[in-house]
């Protein structure tokens, strides 16, 4: 039975907060539940090993940022940024997040339930089996998967109408996979619809069932459900705009 | 970066300073404690028909001397006053803290529509463009900002320096400053007020010197070298001056991408055009969150790309606009509803008549 180490983060600023997460990974906890956060930042950052974190509150800004390997369950919002550079492990969030959620992340998986804000999976990139997933079970904002190089980006729409336009402005590498279809008019130039083909969707499928079982969800109309997959037109979108041959 | 934060209460419940500080402060990583100011609506009720001037002045005999001879010439001090202030440890005190209720001779404006806030325009740009170690800071009824610079200037000890928690408004703006371009002086830092309208921002306005250029062909003087100085001006001759709805200020002043404008249907898009020509100059770009007040409303947007963040929250009466959601949480734990609205969707707070 892994050890379970609880922290009161009420009033207490992030640094000596982190530090505790760290003393106590050090320590051997397998469990670290932290209550009463209130926007402390870059909870989680750097960790390795396996160890759950929960955090029970509104995350701060660069929740998990180079995180390689841990579980940080967030029980709430969370601010700009969850998964910044993430290298491996899970981020599971039970409400909404801000903008630049899974900024340049490298690996792993950052799961939301609710809504992400402008920029999602903004530099996402993939080597070799480094290959990150961003899923948003509600709505995404412009600009998302900008500049996206690598990985794969899921936004489900679960709770209306996606708001996203410029989607995959200056991607050149990676997939963007909404359900539903997706009007011309929100692509980026640089970006274009293909069909998901029945190899994309057993791709995707196990991560749909993870994404559901993780917030109590039915997988199967998510599994059945129509999906519009979006991929750089060429790998060099901007070659005309910032160069001339 | 920068934090700011925004709260109303539609039914002009009083809040005193302490919430707000404590939603500044737990921003305190979006500063860098070179800078912070408060503004609040509603402190002054027993000198509610003279318009309150918050001055900073370098030196309280011969800087004062000019002010008052300046405000005795435009109308009659009513009540004036150092603005109570307790020293801080980190705080380097560099000038002294002012203020005047003062009624303008409106027969000194003839012909003007709003003749009051005509003089106390041209008060506060005389002013603060002339060097005589006098800076107005805020100028209108029933309203004032507290503000300092310089190192050591967190939220926390900027508002305990003015004492904040002994003042109670009904809309309160507060900024936190991430230090990056202008000296630091107390005048500098948000927020910047111009009798009604105040003004908070997270930002840098690229097209400041256009912007600029064109709000003093309209007789405005900058001398603070800021943008929200630019900005406070511009609403106030959008909204007073030319008489635009508010809706419409924000959207001559944050506009929609002309592709945006070409989807629109067509009596939009001839609106959206109109404004987009008429008011080119004053289009502002760069990464901003704006946050501006006047007695009776309370507006948040942010630029076209959506560089900066805006959180709005709502409980009850009150309605909050802040950088982060923690702010709102800070002062109001039980709030419910949170929303992290578009750019290019004002939001707009009206106090109940």
């Amino acid at each position: 039975m892994a050890k379970k180490v609880t922290i009161d983060a009420k009033g207490v600023h992030y640094t000596p907060l982190n530090q505790q997460v760290r003393k106590a990974i050090a320590d051997g906890a397998g469990e670290i539940v932290i209550n009463n956060v209130l926007g402390q930042r870059f909870i989680g950052n750097g960790l390795r090993g396996d160890a759950t974190i929960r955090v029970n509150g509104v995350a701060g800004g660069d929740l998990a940022m180079f995180m390689s390997g841990p579980t940080v369950i967030v029980h709430g919002n969370a601010e700009h940024a969850p998964g910044n550079t993430m290298d491996s492990g899970k981020v599971v969030i039970h409400g909404s997040a801000g903008d630049a959620v899974a900024h340049s992340m490298r690996g792993g998986k950052v799961f939301v339930r609710g809504d992400i804000g402008y920029r999602g999976g903004i530099h996402m990139k993939q080597y070799q089996a480094q290959r990150p997933i961003l899923v948003v079970g509600g709505s995404a904002q412009t600009f998302l998967g900008e500049y996206m190089a690598g990985g794969l980006l899921i936004v489900l729409g679960l709770d209306g109408v996606m708001k996203a336009r410029e989607i995959g402005s200056g991607i050149h590498g990676g997939e963007i996979v909404i359900r539903g279809d997706v009007d011309d008019a929100c692509l980026a130039s640089g970006a274009k619809k293909v069909p998901l083909t029945d190899e994309d969707r057993a791709r995707i499928v196990p991560v749909l069932r993870e994404f559901a079982d993780d917030f109590g969800l039915d997988a199967e109309p998510l599994v059945k459900a129509n999906y519009t997959r979006i991929v750089p037109a060429s790998a060099r979108p901007f070659a005309g705009k910032y160069t001339w041959e | 970066m920068c934090g700011i934060f925004g709260v109303m209460d539609k039914r002009r419940q009083m809040m005193d300073g302490s919430g707000i500080r404590d939603a500044l402060s737990i921003m305190n990583e979006r500063g860098s404690g070179e800078g912070a100011g408060y503004v609040a609506y509603g402190i002054y009720p027993d000198y509610q028909n003279c318009y309150a001037l918050h001055v900073l002045l370098d030196n309280p005999g011969k800087s004062k001397a000019v002010v008052d001879a300046t405000l005795e010439q435009w109308g009659a001090i009513e009540h004036e006053e150092a603005i109570p202030t307790c020293d801080q440890p980190n705080l380097r005190t560099t000038c002294t803290p002012w203020r005047y209720f003062f009624k303008p001779d409106a027969t000194l404006a003839p012909g003007s529509t709003s003749p009051e806030k005509d003089i106390i325009t041209n008060l506060v740009m005389q002013i603060n463009a002339a060097q005589n170690g006098a800076e107005v800071i805020s100028s209108g009824k029933n309203v004032g900002v507290f503000k300092a610079g310089g190192s050591g200037a967190w939220p926390e000890d900027v508002a305990n320096y003015y004492r904040i928690q002994d003042y109670e408004g009904y809309i309160w703006l507060a900024h936190n400053r991430y230090a990056t371009a202008s000296p630091e002086k107390w005048e500098r830092p948000d927020p910047f007020n111009l009798h009604d309208w105040s003004v908070v921002e997270n930002g840098k306005i690229t097209t400041y010197g256009a912007n600029r250029r064109y709000i003093e062909s309209f007789g405005y003087t900058c001398s603070m070298s800021t943008d929200s100085e630019v900005i406070t001006y511009l609403i106030d001759l959008l909204v007073r001056k030319h008489g635009l709805d508010i809706n419409l200020a924000i959207r001559a002043l944050a506009p929609p991408y002309w592709d945006e404008i070409d989807r629109m249907p067509e009596a939009e898009q001839k609106l959206n055009r109109a404004l987009r020509f008429a008011y080119g100059s004053a289009t502002m770009n760069g990464p901003f969150t704006i946050v501006a007040a006047n007695p009776d409303m309370m507006v948040g947007f942010t630029d076209r790309g959506k560089l900066r963040p805006m959180v709005v929250g709502e409980c009850d009466d009150r309605l909050y606009i802040a950088s982060e959601e923690v702010a709102i949480r800070a002062m109001e734990p039980k709030v419910e509803s949170i929303t992290r609205p578009a750019a290019g969707e004002p939001v707009i707070g009206r106090v109940a008549p």
